[in-house]
């Protein structure tokens, strides 16, 4: 049974899942060194030209599993050695070109950038070429390519380049932390910080909930990830990991949708403040539209505050999809309320930590929200849940026109509509990753039944409507 | 007086919905709102016999059949 999409996925949860298991035994710094040899054992390399590339790579895998940088603000870090340094000329004529008699290369060239030599082969002249793309779309035998990083492909908001060493670079001034350039680069060089440290000193210090009672908060995109198991086993495993209970993000969406469909309806136009990334976009990027964003907490600070404000002693750790909401969790507004934000990559690493094979336990339950708050997890759920709790409040005279925008590209494209007063709706339901939280970045495994899968578990919910789920929360 | 019901998932499922909203209500008819304050708790560790209601620590599996009932010895009768 495939765990992960990619391998990359894979060595990172290796690392991650050693590093678990020397911290629960209390032998992390007495090992910490060896993790690498323990990963990649003997003289023959797997991945890279030595062995030795191989462990000084992991060692900074090692770093990062154990909270990176910590000079660096930014939860999203680039490993240099690991870096490919992979070309990025941009388009390039390849060797398939056969000197033809058409040229529609050149022909569609508006910049006259496209040249032939003595063999009638075509050449790229780079002072003129603006990447537009044209040549390689006419060309027969597709002979010309488009030489870009994958990394600085994925990333749409252009916040990565190549520094002085050739190797990936984040500007932290642009970058939020969706994750989209971890999951691309397939050398695995750029990858999320992991604070698993803090989630395991947490659950071991809190002596079987004894001093304290550990909340796990789970994103609901969790239904559509642990496909090898059941939810309810999912929900039994994170108990045995020394966990008190499982409360649904969900019921923190059904707070929200509750509270933003009123404010929306009071100021007329708002954009959603659910997805860390596409705040963290609108901060740094549309500064003037700041006033616009939804003043509610996300549901994972929502449901945490509820939490923290109810069932003091407490630490709350918050599992799910993002790489984002890691920095999210470091924000002064958030922080009192999640202690550690984490991935389900991390809780497949910390499963596999104690030997826990899921599959094997009995399935205990996890309901705690509605349906609306449930379909939060993929793009369009937002907006339809909004249209839900507008209906719940009996306002009539406030027409919604919801903009769903699947993608930090279709964020962009709303967002600079709205900045020059030319957006036609009044909602705008920003998520960074495509698909919305089902395509996040510390996703385990990424398909097409996702979506489907959150709809079914939305349908499942015992509660139908977003008022009966939030009326138990005094 | 205070009573607290569990809202985590598996009285959530067994109706804890139910209880909390008869026991809001049989408060009012009572005029006991000044006496008697209604909370929630995400489990009380006793999923089994859920769903689980404490009335000033002591514990009681209450369902939503049996809430008015409840309410009447455990909560009427002592007030």
């Amino acid at each position: 049974m495939r765990i992960f999409d990619t391998k990359v996925q894979h060595l990172k949860y290796k690392v991650l899942r050693e590093v678990a298991k020397q911290a629960w035994d209390d032998t992390l710094l007495d090992n910490l060194l060896e993790i690498p040899k323990k990963i990649v054992p003997g003289n023959t390399p797997t991945m890279r030209c030595c062995v030795y590339k191989e462990r000084a790579i992991l060692a900074e895998r090692v770093k990062l599993a154990m909270g990176g940088d910590k000079e660096n603000p930014n939860v999203i870090e680039v490993i240099e050695t690991a870096c490919d340094e992979c070309p990025m000329g941009g388009y390039e004529v390849t060797n398939s070109c056969r000197g033809c008699l058409a040229h529609r290369c050149e022909d569609v060239c508006r910049r006259g950038a496209i040249s032939f030599d003595h063999n009638h082969v075509a050449h790229i002249d780079k002072s003129k070429c603006v990447d537009c793309g044209a040549c390689a779309k006419v060309c027969p035998y597709s002979a010309i390519v488009n030489r870009k990083r994958p990394c600085e492909n994925a990333c749409k908001i252009k916040a990565i380049s190549m520094n002085e060493n050739k190797a990936a670079a984040i500007d932290n001034d642009k970058c939020i932390a969706c994750g989209a350039c971890v999951y691309q680069c397939p050398f695995g060089a750029i990858t999320d910080k992991s604070y698993i440290l803090d989630a395991i000193d947490i659950l071991k210090k809190s002596e079987q909930n004894e001093k304290y009672k550990v909340f796990a908060v789970v994103a609901p995109s969790i239904s559509s990830q642990f496909s090898y198991a059941k939810l309810g086993q999912v929900i039994t495993g994170l108990k045995h990991l020394g966990f008190y209970t499982v409360i649904e993000a969900a019921l923190g969406a059904d707070m929200v949708a509750h509270a933003e469909s009123k404010e929306l309806a009071e100021k007329g136009f708002l954009t959603s403040s659910c997805c860390p990334a596409f705040v963290s976009y609108i901060e740094k990027s549309f500064p003037d539209l700041l006033p616009f964003v939804s003043h509610n907490l996300s549901p994972m600070a929502a449901i945490a505050k509820y939490i923290k404000e109810h069932e003091e002693p407490c630490k709350v750790i918050f599992i799910g999809p993002c790489t984002a909401k890691k920095g999210e969790v470091q924000k002064e507004s958030v922080k009192p309320y999640v202690d550690v934000a984490m991935t389900f990559e991390e809780l497949q690493a910390l499963f596999d930590s104690r030997d826990l094979d899921i599959t094997t336990l009995e399935e205990d339950v996890l309901d705690n929200a509605s349906y609306f708050g449930r379909i939060f997890a993929r793009s369009g759920g937002l907006s339809d849940a909004v249209a839900q709790g507008l209906k719940e409040h009996g306002i009539e005279d406030f027409e919604l026109k919801a903009l769903p925008c699947d993608g930090i590209e279709a964020c962009r494209a709303a967002l600079l509509k709205k900045s020059k007063n030319v957006l036609d709706a009044n909602f705008i339901e920003g998520m960074a990753c495509i698909g919305g939280c089902i395509g996040g970045a510390g996703c385990l495994t990424h398909g097409e039944k996702n979506k489907a899968e959150v709809d079914k578990y939305g349908m499942e919910a015992y509660e139908k409507t977003i008022s009966s789920a939030i009326s138990m929360l005094k | 007086m205070k009573i607290t019901v569990c809202i985590g998932s598996s009285c959530h499922i067994k109706g804890s919905r139910q209880v909390v909203e008869q026991l809001q209500y049989s408060i009012h008819e009572n005029n006991l709102s000044d006496k008697v304050e209604l909370a929630g708790t995400f489990c009380m560790g006793k999923c089994q016999q859920g769903v689980c209601v404490t009335v000033d620590d002591v514990f009681y599996s209450v369902t939503p059949e049996t809430v008015k009932d409840f309410f009447a010895e455990h909560v009427l009768a002592k007030v």
